[in-house]
């Protein structure tokens, strides 16, 4: 109990707790747009293209995150712009980004001289090397993506559903959809600090198909992924840090655990109401 | 005069430099009951996306409550049902009221929210077609003759003045079918509402429609019923005896 406390006391643990918590919620609410959308995958491909923004960023001795977010952004608007204009579809058209995002990382870091350990941290996150201004941008992209949530619900719910039909509607389908695939940009950038570039998607996916299982409506499914994702995040750091494992592993497989709790719970109670 | 709805002019709209639809002019006035037909692949569907502003013409335009198709905004007149059913995601977590619900956002001004008289709305239409039992329901745990009637719901709840409706009988019972055209119907000769009704069953749609547009990517009809029944050129077109279960049908 006492090492419980300990570890409670310490300001690493509490800049974990915060941005992780926050960026959890973010990563859910977005999650359940991508997956019901059939875009799950974009979040693997941002991830991979984060990859190349923290490269460029660790050679020119700037601060990686600063380079990774613009680079990221610009590539999710690659990604829309190729479903739009070149009329691929959207699993080809991440598959191309997301490539081109290794690529660009793997010269850049042999340009660099090799891997570094910092760029391993990138890869499979360390969040307790979580800094305070990371912190800040968490809870304020959170507090602004709630805000536009609230805002646009209806008109993200008719897109989500049904975009032609939301389009009769007078809803400006593109501002939507770039508004979120911009906001997912930045997401998976700062996800990469807790989880890291290779489990991203993960932490963007199972909240939300985990939610889906025993959600009764859209919202209850978006209230769901966030309590999900939040709750994976506070047990994955406590267990990481008690059985001294990584940390975004940890809260990757606490996500997973839930998943399965959730799915043996509704096959059973689907058996007792069919009794 | 009666009022013009919608105006297409000279209207070509071409994919993979194919013409699907070639220099297509026809009006359409208030309270028009119009059955699209043709055969598949005719541009039936074409027609529809490129009224709704969908699809850019090559040459030509259609004009929509007076404005040009590509820069729809009175969105709140129109109602449209899509055709393909097999397109919804069965998995989506979503309930038959929050799904109707989304039939009147074209109504409402930023902040798009659902209200108390929304709700009522809701119910009424739900009522109607006799779903009302099902609005606390998954879409997805509905029957395929279900959610094809929560998503014609999602049209008519908004009482727009033109109704676009592709093939939406596909996925309904003999029963349920009868019951959503004399709905129809009723909002046609009642409330004046225009009526565009896509189909293939030409077979069945002079029960209903006042006008017929035949469509073989270009006009090959457009007409009353009388005058399709009369029409020599149809009889050559169709043969006397199909043209003749036609309009037997329609009396």
């Amino acid at each position: 109990m006492s090492e419980i406390f300990e570890f409670l006391s310490y300001s690493f643990t509490h800049r974990a707790l915060l941005a992780g918590s926050f960026i959890a919620i973010t990563c859910s609410i977005l999650g359940v747009q991508l997956v019901l959308r059939r875009m799950s995958l974009i979040g693997d491909g941002l991830a991979h293209v984060t990859f190349s923004g923290i490269a460029l960023g660790l050679l020119f001795g700037l601060y990686p995150l600063y380079i990774a977010i613009p680079v990221v952004i610009l590539s999710s608007i690659g990604i829309l712009k190729l479903i739009e204009k070149v009329k691929l579809y959207g699993d080809s058209a991440i598959g191309i980004v997301s490539s081109l995002g290794v690529a660009g990382g793997v010269i850049l870091t042999s340009i660099a001289g090799g891997f570094n350990v910092d760029l391993l941290s990138f890869l499979f996150g360390n969040i307790l090397a979580v800094s305070i201004v990371d912190v800040f941008i968490s809870i304020a992209l959170t507090i602004l993506i709630l805000i536009f949530i609230s805002l646009y619900y209806n008109e993200i719910f008719s897109v989500t559903f049904d975009e032609e039909f939301a389009k009769t509607s007078g809803i400006n389908t593109k501002k939507i959809n770039t508004t979120l695939v911009v906001m997912t940009a930045v997401t998976v950038v700062l996800a990469m600090k807790i989880v890291g570039i290779m489990l991203t998607s993960a932490f963007l996916i199972l909240p939300a198909v985990s939610a889906f299982q025993i959600a009764k409506s859209f919202k209850n499914s978006l209230l769901l992924s966030s309590l999900i994702s939040v709750i994976s995040v506070i047990l994955g750091i406590f267990t990481s840090f008690f059985l001294n494992l990584p940390s975004g592993a940890c809260i990757i497989l606490l996500n997973f655990i839930l998943f399965c709790l959730i799915f043996v719970f509704r096959h059973y109670s689907n058996l007792l109401s069919g009794m | 005069m009666s009022t013009k709805i919608i105006t297409a002019e000279n209207l070509t709209v071409r994919y993979n430099s194919i013409n699907v639809l070639s220099n297509i002019s026809f009006k359409i006035s208030k309270g028009d009951y119009i059955g699209l037909v043709g055969p598949n692949g005719s541009g039936k569907t074409t027609l529809i996306k490129t009224i709704l502003g969908f699809l850019k013409p090559v040459s030509g335009y259609v004009r929509v409550f007076g404005e040009d198709s590509l820069y729809l905004s009175k969105w709140d007149k129109i109602g449209y049902l899509p055709q393909r059913m097999s397109f919804y995601n069965p998995r989506f977590p979503t309930t038959v009221e929050e799904i109707v619900s989304l039939g009147l956002l074209s109504k409402k001004s930023f902040p798009k929210r659902i209200n108390k008289q929304d709700i009522n709305a809701i119910n009424k239409i739900l009522e109607l077609l006799g779903i009302a039992n099902l609005k606390k329901k998954l879409f997805g745990e509905l029957s395929i003759g279900q959610q094809q009637r929560v998503l014609v719901a999602r049209t008519f709840v908004n009482e727009p003045e033109l109704l676009i409706l592709d093939e939406p009988t596909t996925a309904l019972d003999p029963e349920i079918r009868e019951s959503f055209f004399s709905f129809l119907q009723e909002l046609n000769s009642n409330k004046n509402t225009t009526v565009i009704l896509v189909t293939h069953d030409i077979g069945s749609i002079g029960k209903y429609a006042l006008k017929l547009l035949y469509l073989d990517k270009e006009i090959i009809f457009y007409g009353s019923f009388d005058e399709f029944c009369k029409s020599e050129k149809m009889s050559k077109y169709f043969g006397a005896s199909a043209q003749h279960i036609i309009c037997h049908r329609h009396v």
